[in-house]
């Protein structure tokens, strides 16, 4: 046995590097699918009480914010590309480029925390949280025409809008927190050319984060501005 | 395949051009909403929102061209199961008018 001509990052089950990234990266993507149908539940209560509450979920996600929404979209876009350029500097093994695209990644991250923690204190302000102090009385108003909403329907709405946002944004603070991890590591040069899986695994996760923000984005704040 | 490491990455102007488009689509699906489309407006952000998550799939999460064929099975087999979640979910829930 050769130790020395043997990469030390290479586990003896696999047979060379690249079939030990082709597991690591499999395995990563079967995690990544019980996330989408995570988030697909969600997404599949909001469409089906999207049909039966169409009023109420229109009038609800007219009160969102949309340039703050599009303002993040736009924030986490340019995180997964912060993201990507990381994963090219680790395979180069320029160490000190990794580590300050890692550090611009949570600093995205964090940006799109503080921006939705506005957006959540608004709906504090107006009473649109779910719950005991919860008040609705913003009228559809279509062409100067008013319709009158059911605040139970829109508390529906806003809960789902907590429920997945929220959830998105426990996927956020964990993808900063993982982020962090590596770039410590990375500064203590724990990745090499030869091996940083989980760089690009850690990667995948914020990708799909960003992901489900793209959909999230239109289907909250978006398509009911005309309804 | 077997001669050299196989470099998954493209060069950073590429990611960079890919991030630009994401970002003028951003800013094509926020404009859209605001114009009145009737029963379209859905459907094109949906579809400005698939052409988005296409392309961070394909090429920031570098399943086009992964030396791993499998992967992309998986990836599809994921979208797929989502898609009849939702599909046979709202054939029950959209046929329920007779009650």
């Amino acid at each position: 046995m050769e130790h020395e001509a043997h990469n030390p990052a290479l586990l003896h089950h696999f047979a060379d590097a690249q079939q030990q990234k082709n597991a690591a990266s499999l395995g990563m993507w079967l995690f990544l699918v019980t996330e989408i149908m995570f988030f697909g539940g969600m997404f599949c209560a909001y469409l089906i009480y999207r049909l039966a509450h169409f009023n109420a979920f229109a009038a609800g996600s007219q009160q969102l914010n949309v340039w703050m929404g599009g303002i993040n979209t736009a924030v986490l876009i340019v995180s997964s590309v912060t993201v990507v350029l990381a994963v090219k500097a680790a395979e180069a093994g320029k160490r000190k480029m990794l580590v300050g695209y890692l550090v611009v990644t949570v600093l995205l991250g964090l940006t799109f925390l503080v921006i939705k923690g506005f957006e959540y204190s608004e709906k504090f302000e107006k009473h649109h949280v779910p719950g005991a102090t919860f008040n609705f009385t913003d009228k559809f108003d279509d062409n100067g025409k008013q319709i009158p909403v059911n605040p139970k329907e829109a508390e529906l709405f806003f809960s789902l809008y907590f429920a997945m946002t929220g959830m998105h944004a426990l996927h956020m603070v964990i993808g900063c927190g993982l982020f962090s991890v590596l770039a410590v590591l990375a500064w203590k040069g724990h990745y090499t050319p030869g091996y940083f899986t989980p760089i690009e695994n850690g990667g995948l996760y914020w990708h799909l984060v960003d992901i489900i923000w793209i959909y999230l984005f239109p289907l909250l704040y978006l398509i009911s501005r005309h309804s | 395949m077997a001669e050299h490491e196989e470099h998954t990455t493209h060069s950073q102007g590429f990611y960079l051009g890919i991030g630009i488009i994401l970002l003028v689509l951003t800013i094509t699906t926020a404009a859209v909403a605001f114009v009145n489309l009737g029963p379209f407006n859905p459907v094109v952000a949906l579809l400005i929102a698939t052409i988005k998550a296409t392309l961070v799939v394909l090429f920031f999460m570098h399943v086009k061209g992964a030396s791993e064929k499998l992967t992309g099975a998986v990836v599809v087999s994921g979208f797929f199961f989502l898609a009849i979640l939702i599909s046979l979910s709202l054939a029950d829930y959209l046929t329920r008018s007779w009650r």
